[in-house]
């Protein structure tokens, strides 16, 4: 047939018309007629990482800013290991990623050949789903397929291994429209689904005296509408709110219905509030033990409605009062109707008492830290941070540490989608390459990964990309040249054994941007701070600021493992009880 | 109840035997996907069954025998469902009525001396003889797994056997409508 094109062409085709702009990726023998064909066309804009981890990342970076799906194209065998990491990642978080890889000819399948692996086998666990395409004339169907399961539902990385051979073969392209997926492969809630869950939910928060609503990620997945509806209900109900990591951004930082974070870092008055509550209301969260704490302690007297689209995470560890299955913004769309039309209301007296005793909770000030000194509180840097860069359209990702959770406390965000962090897997080594992503998706926003000094080393070779595409990237450096939140574990439950957590011979930081063509800073006391900050965002180009920080600071508040939401830890002086403590070591 | 990091509150049920008939996609890797789904989780498999069934819409069936409380196994069906070829999972258990079935193949070594018995005794449990070009005495039994258990029970008492079953597989027996 004259119609035919190669598979390398349908590739590129599907992802057309898929509406990709940008692939992250990085070449290979197994993927060269891939990369012939990207070569000869110019609506598709690939970025060269330098680690295929880094394309991962920076393809979740992509989608968790902009709401689209994130594309990696690598090669066999370690382009493929290389990207499980990311893969992992993106499944915890949700994130929808499709992921193609390279394959030996399916000849030499199973024959040991040079750079050939498992793939779909290595990976079967750490995807929603993955294919290795054996015919060429079904490679278009599987792209689609493979977008639609990505987005639908929960999202998630989609995983597409093409051995060489069929990147060569040709065969026929298929449209996106003329493509019909069973409907068992996907998730596909009736219009009408769960209609007296939905009512029950509803009058059981129009009766609560002391309600909490605790909103997750899947809020942000739902749609920036979704974000919308969910504030807009909890006005109208008048009550509390708090967020998870992944959460942040749903409802704004100055929202006055807002307790801010909540969990093992979170806020004293949030986690009070949960352990108290007669009614809570999960929108899109799971139950994750960062969040719960002692499970056998966790809000002993309420009443728990639980809205997700994925039905496993239903009583998975908390078992709840009200499961509704569907997608935030349809369930949250169809309260605010039911609220309306039966012209619910909260009684005021007992909302009054109950807003009284958090506003008591919240007098504890449990952010509060000593700031004395000529040196840099990490607490302080980021507060600075915010204050100078809070009227600029902002994104902030971060790696896994202390600085991790001070940016979550002491940055502020008013939107969704604007705050990107490893929340699930909690991968060192995701902030940057996930900026670089971000900054891919949105060239004129400020984009500011605020990093450890131990997590920046993970992916450091990717300033050679921020570079190359003249991404003006920020890395915040907390340098506290210690592995913060491993020391911090080792001073609670470790005799204080720093067992292997100095970060020792740690590059000159601002040597190292210069060697990469970039922008060196470094503030060393409070005095230098605010003009590194304001140098920092007025360079075009890419900055590494060093921020030398007090080394051995504390991460508070804290629920040590093992512990409930009341027994938060405010400072060191205050001890976990013996018994709980020597439960919680175990855990992690 | 669960498989969080902290301690199970407290034991909500107790521990029984599950049969899960799953209906997938018949596409390469999809047992592995099954298989995987219960070793990464931690969870059991007694037994594990699979065959295409319908071959024109390419479905098969895979039987599942697992045991846990009755919140482990709701997880376990719920995860199952995560699966994108997954079709369905059904719960024989909860279902309420089920007909189940296994097969094993029982090698038998004969001799003068318990020949007599062997022949009885096969003959009680119906197990049939299978004929093959070396005339080895290789008997076939079909039935509910108990009825299978107590057979091997009492030819091990005569005479040493070798066993090959195919753990059961099980099918709902609620009335059900043509058209479904
Ligand atoms: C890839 C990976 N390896 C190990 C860990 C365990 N870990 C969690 S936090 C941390 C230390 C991070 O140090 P740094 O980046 O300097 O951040 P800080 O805590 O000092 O702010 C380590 C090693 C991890 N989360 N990810
Ligand atoms: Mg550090």
């Amino acid at each position: 047939m004259n119609n035919e094109i190669t598979g390398a062409e349908i590739v590129l085709k599907s992802l057309a018309e898929q509406g990709v702009e940008v692939v992250f990726g990085y070449p290979g023998g197994a993927v060269l007629p891939i990369y012939d064909t990207l070569f000869k066309q110019n609506s598709i804009k690939h970025v060269l990482v330098r680690q295929e981890g880094g394309a991962i990342h920076a393809a979740e970076g992509y989608a968790r800013s902009t709401g689209k799906t994130g594309v990696v194209l690598v090669t066999s065998g370690p382009g493929a290991t290389n990207v499980v990491t990311g893969l992992t990642d993106a499944m915890m978080d949700s994130v929808p990623i499709v992921c193609i890889t390279g394959q030996v000819p399916q000849h030499l399948i199973g024959s040991d050949a040079f750079q050939e692996c498992d793939t779909t086998g290595i990976t079967r666990p750490c995807t929603k789903h993955n294919y290795l395409v054996k015919d060429v004339n079904k490679l278009s169907s599987v792209f689609h397929e493979a977008f639609t399961i990505a987005q639908n539902g929960r999202p998630g990385p989609v995983l597409i291994d093409i051995p060489k051979d069929v990147q060569f073969a040709s065969g026929t392209y298929e449209e996106k429209n003329k493509i019909i997926i069973p409907s068992h492969r996907l998730f596909e809630p009736s219009p009408d689904f769960e209609k007296n869950k939905i009512e029950e939910a509803v009058e059981l928060i129009s009766k609560a005296k002391k309600p909490i609503f605790y909103i997750g990620g899947g809020c942000i997945n739902s749609g920036p509408t979704a974000s919308k509806l969910v504030r807009e209900f909890i006005n109208m109900v008048g009550s509390p709110v708090t967020m998870t990591l992944m959460g942040l951004g749903v409802i704004g930082s100055s929202d006055k219905n807002s307790l801010g974070m909540l969990g093992m870092h979170g806020m004293y008055e949030a986690n009070m509030a949960m352990h108290e509550c007669d009614v809570m209301i999960n929108i899109g969260a799971r139950f994750d033990d960062r969040v719960t704490g002692r499970l056998d302690a966790f809000s002993p007297n309420s009443k728990k409605i639980h809205i997700d689209i994925d039905e496993s995470n239903i009583n998975k560890t908390i078992n709840v009062d009200v499961p509704i299955i569907g997608d935030v913004k349809q369930v949250v769309e169809k309260m605010i109707s039911i609220w309306k039309d039966k012209k619910y209301k909260i009684d005021n007296d007992s909302l009054k008492l109950w807003w009284d005793k958090i506003n008591k909770w919240k007098e504890v000030d449990c952010l509060n830290y000593n700031n004395e000194g000529k040196q840099i509180k990490p607490q302080y840097a980021v507060q600075r941070l915010y204050e100078l860069t809070k009227n600029t359209k902002t994104f902030v990702t971060t790696e896994v540490g202390q600085h991790q959770m001070w940016a979550a406390q002491f940055y502020k965000f008013e939107e969704p989608n604007r705050w990107l962090t490893s929340g699930g897997l909690g991968t060192m080594g995701y902030g940057f390459p996930a900026a670089i992503g971000a900054q891919i998706g949105h060239p004129d926003a400020l984009v500011v990964d605020i990093a450890g000094d131990a997590s920046i080393l993970m992916n450091i070779q990717e300033m050679s990309t921020a570079v190359q595409y003249r991404l003006p990237v920020k890395i915040f450096i907390l340098n506290n040249e210690y592995m913060g939140m491993v020391r911090q574990w080792q001073e609670l439950l470790h005799g204080g054994r720093y067992s292997e957590s100095y970060t020792d011979s740690l590059p000159d930081f601002v040597k190292l941007a210069e060697s990469y063509k970039a922008v060196g800073l470094r503030a060393k006391t409070t005095d230098e701070l605010d003009d590194v900050i304001t140098e920092m965002i007025e360079t075009k180009n890419t900055v590494i600021a060093d921020i030398w920080v007090t080394k051995e600071e504390n991460c508070f508040p804290m629920i040590q493992s093992g512990s409930a939401h009341n027994e938060m830890m405010l400072s060191k002086d205050q001890k976990q009880d013996k018994k709980s403590a020597e439960k919680g070591k175990i855990l992690v | 109840m669960n498989k969080s990091v902290y301690a199970t509150p407290d034991q909500v049920s107790e521990t029984k035997r599950h049969i899960l008939t799953v209906l997938v996609d018949n596409e390469p890797g999809v047992l592995a996907r099954v298989i995987g789904m219960f070793s990464g989780r931690g969870y059991n498999i007694d037994s594990l069954n699979v065959a295409e069934v319908s071959n024109d819409e390419n479905i098969s069936r895979i039987t599942i025998v697992t045991h846990g409380t009755s919140e482990v196994v709701s997880q376990i069906e719920k995860q199952l469902l995560r699966i994108v070829p997954v079709h369905s999972v059904t719960n024989l258990d909860q279902e309420g009525s089920s007909v189940e079935a296994e097969v094993a193949l029982v090698y038998i070594y004969i001799s003068d001396t318990n020949k007599k018995k062997v022949y009885q005794l096969c003959d009680l449990y119906r197990a049939r003889k299978i004929e093959n070009e070396h005339n080895t005495t290789i008997f076939e039994i079909a039935g509910a797994s108990e009825r299978v258990n107590r057979f091997i029970k009492e030819i091990n008492e005569i005479t040493k056997v070798e066993i090959v079953r195919s753990g059961p597989v099980a099918i709902s027996s609620i009335q059900k409508n043509e058209e479904e």
